[in-house]
Formats: structure tokens, sequence, C-alpha cells
């Protein structure tokens, strides 16, 4: 008797609001993902990771992280381009060149992964969940800068346990207009104009910070980010494939193709006489 | 940190190198001449390791001007080039190597060809058309990748020059106090005014 009458006696619409653990949840400022996953019993587990994944001090590690990209994204005129390669390395193996470097986390926001492919993936992944949660609870759209302040603070709460991750969040936002963060595993978050990442990173800025000013052409802006890439995979071994272009634009992000460098390379040394040291002669 | 350039075009042969003599955390000299006239048509610039690199070079150029000397003809960029790899390659087996990386640059005073020889201190020798040694491989190759032509004029290389540096100026983390700058031609070996005081900035 004494619990049909408590089965009948609760408010009505309860159900339908929260429950108590829910509202912990989201009043909880600290992802509730965190610290759920199995560490190592040790005081420094990255020390463990290290000793487990370090390939260059020993080559016979049981585990190999998939690192060595290029990617880079810049703001100009037009809104943001956003360009990647598709390779993913093992040590020496690799083991992908159809790697989507680029995370589509709305239509208006993209992210990019260098870095460890895992720990880009997932808490890239995490982070668009994150975001569509912000979209719902408020009812508006996440700003860019909230987003890359989220994935900051995530990574940052990880700090010293071996995450390995440099991304950059791009996206245009009524409140802020197109914004640009870099956020890597260290903790650090800055906004800015123009990042490369990534083993191929100085290649890519070589051609990027030669040619680039705020006042570029869309037309122009694409293909500087596509030669960039284009750079980075001749020179860096640990980048190659695809080149994956993005433009951010005012109303949402443009996909301006997944196209495989080797013919393009070919096209820019014959049609423009660039790369001007690679011949068939023999010496 | 040290920084050396070459570039090759239509009838000359840029050679750069920076002017900071650097030793751990200090500058010693911010007018360093880090390059050696072997002969009339051709220049060494080198970096490394601190007291091999004068030494070798210096033991080079005195053997170079020796032969010019005994035969009263010049050695040709490609045949000092060659030398040079010798005496790398049987250093490199010796007890205590030269630690020494090397651009050697010339025009050859009979067909009037330039040219430039990439040598690092595995005695590694690549003739190319265009080479740097040290970090500004990663920021400069890139851009020579995209912006040289064999068949370039004066102007347009030191155009190109220009981005290489200005890049490293905007990219490198140490400042290596500008650039001395040498062109190689057919009347010889000649220093280039290079302005280098103005500041680049970061976009």
């Amino acid at each position: 008797m004494d619990t049909l009458v408590a089965q009948y006696s609760k408010p009505m619409f309860e159900k339908e609001n929260y429950n108590q653990d829910d509202q912990v949840d989201l009043y909880n400022p600290h992802p509730t993902l965190s610290l759920r996953f199995a560490m190592p019993p040790i005081a420094q587990p990255s020390a463990w990771l290290r000793a487990a994944t370090d390939d260059h001090a020993n080559p016979n590690c049981p585990i190999k992280i998939a690192h060595g990209t290029t990617t880079l994204a810049f703001r100009f005129q037009g809104g943001i381009i956003v360009a990647t390669d598709s390779r993913a390395t093992a040590g020496n193996w690799i083991a992908s060149q159809t790697v989507k470097k680029v995370i589509e986390i709305n239509n208006c926001l993209l992210g990019t992964m260098a870095g460890g492919a895992a720990d880009c993936q997932y808490w890239l992944a995490y982070l668009g969940m994150q975001c569509r949660l912000h979209e719902l609870r408020t009812g508006r759209r996440i700003s860019v800068a909230a987003a890359s302040k989220i994935l900051a603070n995530l990574v940052y709460s990880y700090k010293g346990m071996g995450l390995s991750m440099g991304t950059m969040c791009a996206g245009v936002t009524p409140s802020e207009g197109p914004a640009l963060y870099y956020i890597d595993s260290d903790g650090t978050r800055l906004s800015g104009n123009l990042f490369c990442v990534g083993s191929g990173q100085t290649f890519a800025y070589g051609v990027l910070d030669a040619e680039y000013h705020y006042d570029l052409s869309v037309e122009e802006a694409l293909a500087l980010g596509s030669r960039s890439i284009l750079a980075a995979t001749h020179r860096d071994a640990y980048s190659g494939g695809f080149i994956n272009l993005y433009h951010v634009k005012e109303d949402g992000w443009v996909k301006h193709g997944f196209s495989d460098t080797n013919p393009i390379f070919w096209k820019t040394k014959l049609e423009s006489g660039e790369f001007s040291n690679v011949t068939s002669e023999l010496v | 940190m040290e920084v050396l350039l070459g570039i090759t075009g239509k009838d000359f042969t840029l050679i750069a190198a920076s002017k900071a003599a650097m030793r751990g955390a200090t500058v010693l000299k911010a007018s360093d001449d880090k390059t050696r006239a072997l002969n009339k048509h051709t220049l060494m610039a080198f970096s490394g390791e601190a007291g091999d690199t004068i030494q070798f070079a210096e033991f080079i150029q005195a053997n170079a001007q020796l032969y010019s000397m005994r035969n009263n003809i010049d050695l040709s960029p490609s045949a000092v080039a060659n030398f040079v790899r010798g005496e790398l390659a049987s250093s490199l087996r010796s007890r205590k190597p030269y630690n020494v990386n090397l651009l050697l640059g010339g025009v050859d005073p009979i067909t009037d060809k330039p040219s430039l020889y990439w040598l690092d201190y595995l005695a590694s020798l690549a003739p190319l058309p265009y080479a740097a040694h040290g970090y500004a491989q990663y920021y400069c190759l890139s851009i020579l990748d995209k912006h040289h032509h064999p068949d370039i004029t004066y102007e347009q290389g030191i155009k190109i020059l220009r981005m290489c540096t200005d890049e490293l100026k905007r990219r490198l983390p140490i400042d290596f106090k500008g650039m001395l700058v040498k062109v190689i031609t057919k009347d010889g070996i000649r220093e280039v005014e290079y302005e280098d005081d103005k500041s680049v900035a970061c976009p």
C-alpha cells in the first residue's frame, strides 16, 4: 500500500525535468568523461606512456603512435581557409593516405587534427558533442572562442598524462565574425590570423608567409592554401596523400575537394616550372 | 642556428650566410664572415662546430690557391667540390672528423655556367639549383621550390633571397643578426649591399 501511495503522490511532471544527477552533471564545469579513463597506477602516467611509445629512444616500443601531419588555417578578407594533408604515419610506416584531418564540428565550425590521431579524433568528436549540447541548452550556436576554450580546458585537465594534439578551430559566428584559434596539448590556446601545425609546418609557413596578406581574393587564398600543403607534402616525409581544402564563410563552410597531391605536383611543376630541383637527370 | 643559403641563376650564384657568431647562449660577434674565397670564381660558405669550420675552410682555401699557383690555372667549381668532398670523406673516417657543413658556389671560368654544391659533414655532395643548411632548410626550401627558376636574373635572385631571409626573421626564434650576401659572376666574387635592419612582423 505504501509503495502505491508513494507512486501516485509524486509530482505529476517530475519525469519531464532533469533529475538531481542530471542537474549536477549540467552545472558541473568539468567534463563528466574526465578521469574516467583507467590510468596506470603510478605517480606520472606520462612517464609510463613515454616508455611504452617513445620510438626514438626505443625502436621496439610496444605502441607506435600515429604522428606527422601538415595542417594550416588562415583568416583573410573572405573568411578562413583550412587545408590539410591526409597522411597518417606510425614511425616510418605510412598507416593511411586517406585520413580526414578536418573535423566538421557543425556547419559553421571546423577543427583540424595534428599529433596523435586517436587523441584528436576522440576529443574533437567530444568537442562536437559539447557544442551540440551548448546549442540545445542555450538555443544559440556556440562561439568559436567558447568552443576552443572547452577543448583547451579539457586538454589542460589531462596535462602531463601524455595527450598529443595540435589543433585549430575555425569558424564564423554572428557575434565574433571569422575566428581562428590554435589549441595544443600543452594547454596553449591562441587566437590569430595564420597558423600551420604539424611536422610539415615550417614548409607550409615558408610558402604561406611569403604571399599571405589579409586582402587576398577567395581564389588566391584557396590556391595559396593548397600550394602551401603541396610544398609541405613535397619536403616532409610524414606528410602526403591528398589535399583537403575548406573555405569557412559567413553562412558556413564549403568543401573545396579532397585532391590527390601527385597529379597536382606534376601539373605545378610542368605548367609553372616550379620545383626546378626535381630533374630526371642523374648526377 | 647558423643560416647558409645558396641560389643559382642565369649567370650568377648567390651565397648568403648569417652574420652572428654564437657560442652557447652568447652572440660573440654580429658581423662574422662565414665564407672563404677559394679562387677567383669559387666561394665556400661553412657552418658547423666551432673551430672545425674555419680550420677546414682555410685548409681547403690554401690547397685551392696552391693549385692555382703551381698550375697557373684555377680549379673549376666542380673540381673544387669533388676535392672538398674527398677531404671530408677521409676526415670522416679519421680519429677526429671535421664537423663542417658547406655550400660551394661558383661560375665555371671556361663555360661561364653558374653552379652550386651542397656538402655536409658526412661527405655528401649534391649539385643543386638552390640549397640551404641547418634550420633554414625547413623554412626556405619550400619558398625556393615555388619561386626559383633556373634562368632567373640577378635582381630576381635577390628578390627570392629577400623572401627567404624575411621568413627566417619572422619565424626563427633566435636573432641571427642579418645576412652577409656575396655573388659570384664570371667577373669574380663581389659582396652585395644587403639591407637587413628592417624588422619583419609576424602575421
